[in-house]
């Protein structure tokens, strides 16, 4: 064979596995969307949901994804980049420094239901918390800190450190060169990693399970984070294996695309930001 | 005695670990004036440099023996605020470091950091630095426009700018031409002539034809010695050491 066609042969391999991908997607989508759109209606977003009865909704546990997510995020967003910039920028190479990788590494290894499991003892055994949205969401920021010290450490890394020294030739103390400059111009990757972050939290289960329960408040919507709180991706794990209303196939299959759909326009979202603060610091024309 | 120079340096030592990389540097410097340094690669111009505004201080191992001192007071002092000092004696960098932000926030960052937040104090300041900096007619419809879209030869201006805002009295430039085309380095070389009346400066360079054209005293840097410091155009016509007539005519860096 001449280099020529292993070349064409090579090009088509290629292609192939990117149709491949882009197939796999598409079917996905299909299956899921097609049987999970017909379910979706505002009263299903909104409503309760039924214990023995057809009709319920998931309104709660939608709020409840959000409400979980939204606190998880105000507990390992100040501790994840915290410890990110202290590796990025006041770290020195020692046994300290070396440590607080090591941990960081084996943290992120961690499966996740061994997190739920560690959360439950932790939260609702010892703090007496119960199955709560705190503890939900608490459990969900010790998944997520290890993301955040990465992608916020590895952004930081990446801004030339001619920035940081033309700051602090200019007179600027250390905490107003990181706060003014090395943070912005990082934040287009650690958005990204929040991303990645949130996406996960929203599609977490495992570990909800054990920390933030499988039932929702009487009340909704319901700030009280001490109340039990099942988020929607629970929910559709419990009414696939264990509900007892009629209409449980119907509310998996409508769970399943509403989350898709909110994952995937949260995605979008939080992007866009992300993008128009890159242009910005790049000198779009 | 030593109130008459900006700048005393005595007994300088600096090492990186155990390279001892300056050997008891002995240097005056003038109000007013420029004052370029020369020297081969790695021959510890730019690393005297930076211990003027104390920039080594961010490398680890970096041991400082004897005295540097700025209107006769100690840099290296106990008692010494690196912040103040750094506003003092400001920096510009060999490759043009303006940040990713747009060309006011660039200029106003120094001012902003030290405590001005009036936007007509800060207007006031923008136009005035940008005008010294030979800039403001180049860049005054796009001030909100990133820095980052400006050419190497306005990036490096502006920094020079950015410096300026902050009102040092002593520059320090380490090669700020090295990245530069041949019409932004004279417009940086017309730059330094003005600024010299109301600032001392203190260049390094590695070209030869730069030091001889705009400063008024060189220092010929060997190995981490400092060879010998004297007039420019002595020093570039009838130099009192050999190996700084060996430099200067191309005989070895």
């Amino acid at each position: 064979m001449t280099s020529k066609q292993i070349d064409r042969i090579a090009t088509a391999v290629l292609w192939l596995a990117g149709i491949l991908i882009i197939a796999l997607l598409g079917w996905f989508l299909i299956r899921i969307l097609g049987d999970g759109l017909p379910q979706l209606s505002w009263k299903f977003i909104t409503s309760k949901p039924q214990e023995i009865s057809a009709g319920g909704g998931v309104g709660p546990q939608l709020f409840n994804s959000f409400y979980i997510l939204f606190l998880s995020l105000l507990l390992s967003l100040p501790i994840g980049m915290g410890a990110g910039i202290y590796l990025a920028v006041y770290a020195k190479k020692n046994g300290f420094t070396d440590l607080i990788r090591i941990s960081v590494e084996a943290l992120s290894s961690v499966p996740s239901i061994v997190f739920g499991l560690f959360g439950y003892l932790l939260f609702a055994n010892l703090f007496g918390w119960k199955f709560s949205i705190l503890g939900g969401a608490c459990t969900l920021a010790l998944l997520n800190l290890p993301v955040l010290v990465r992608v916020t450490e590895e952004g930081i890394r990446a801004v030339p450190a001619s920035y940081w020294e033309a700051s602090l030739a200019l007179g600027s103390t250390k905490w107003q060169a990181i706060r003014k400059v090395l943070v912005p111009a990082a934040l287009p990757t650690i958005i990204t990693g929040i991303t990645l972050t949130s996406g996960r939290a929203l599609g977490e289960s495992a570990i909800l399970i054990y920390t933030a329960g499988l039932s929702v408040s009487r009340m909704f919507p319901d700030f009280n984070p001490m109340k039990i709180g099942e988020t929607l991706s629970v929910h559709l794990w419990y009414v696939q294996s264990e509900a007892l209303v009629p209409d449980a196939k119907q509310i998996a299959q409508g769970s399943a695309a509403l989350l898709l759909i909110v994952v995937l326009v949260f995605n979008l979202l939080i992007g866009i930001p992300s993008r128009i603060l890159q242009k910005r610091l790049t000198g779009g024309k | 005695m030593t109130e008459r120079h900006k700048i005393n340096v005595s007994k300088l030592n600096l090492f990186y670990g155990d390279n001892h990389a300056l050997h008891d540097i002995e240097m005056t410097i003038e109000s007013n004036t420029i004052a370029a340094l020369i020297g081969p690669s790695g021959c510890g111009k730019s690393t005297f440099l930076r211990t003027l505004n104390r920039m080594n201080d961010l490398i680890d191992g970096v041991r400082i023996t004897g005295s540097v001192a700025v209107d006769g007071q100690n840099v290296y002092g106990p008692e010494t605020d690196i912040v103040s000092l750094r506003k003092r004696v400001g920096m510009v960098f060999q490759r043009p470091n303006p940040f990713p932000m747009s060309i006011y926030d660039n200029i106003a960052y120094g001012p902003r950091i030290h405590g001005t937040k009036k936007k007509a104090v800060l207007d006031e300041i923008v136009e005035r630095s940008l005008r010294q900096a030979a800039l403001w007619d180049e860049v005054k419809d796009r001030l909100n426009k990133s820095a980052l879209g400006l050419s190497g030869g306005q990036q490096q201006r502006l920094c020079i700018a950015r410096l300026l805002a902050v009102e040092p009295d002593v520059l320090l430039m380490d090669e700020p031409t090295s990245a530069l085309d041949p019409i932004s380095t004279l417009k940086v070389e017309e730059l330094t002539q003005t600024l010299k009346e109301r600032y001392t400066i203190i260049i390094v360079t590695h070209n030869m034809q730069q030091a001889a054209r705009i400063s008024d005293v060189t220092s010929f840097f060997l190995n981490g010695y400092l060879v010998e410091t004297d007039k420019t155009d002595k020093i570039f016509t009838n130099p009192n050491d050999q190996r700084t007539e060996d430099y200067i005519t191309g005989r070895f860096g």
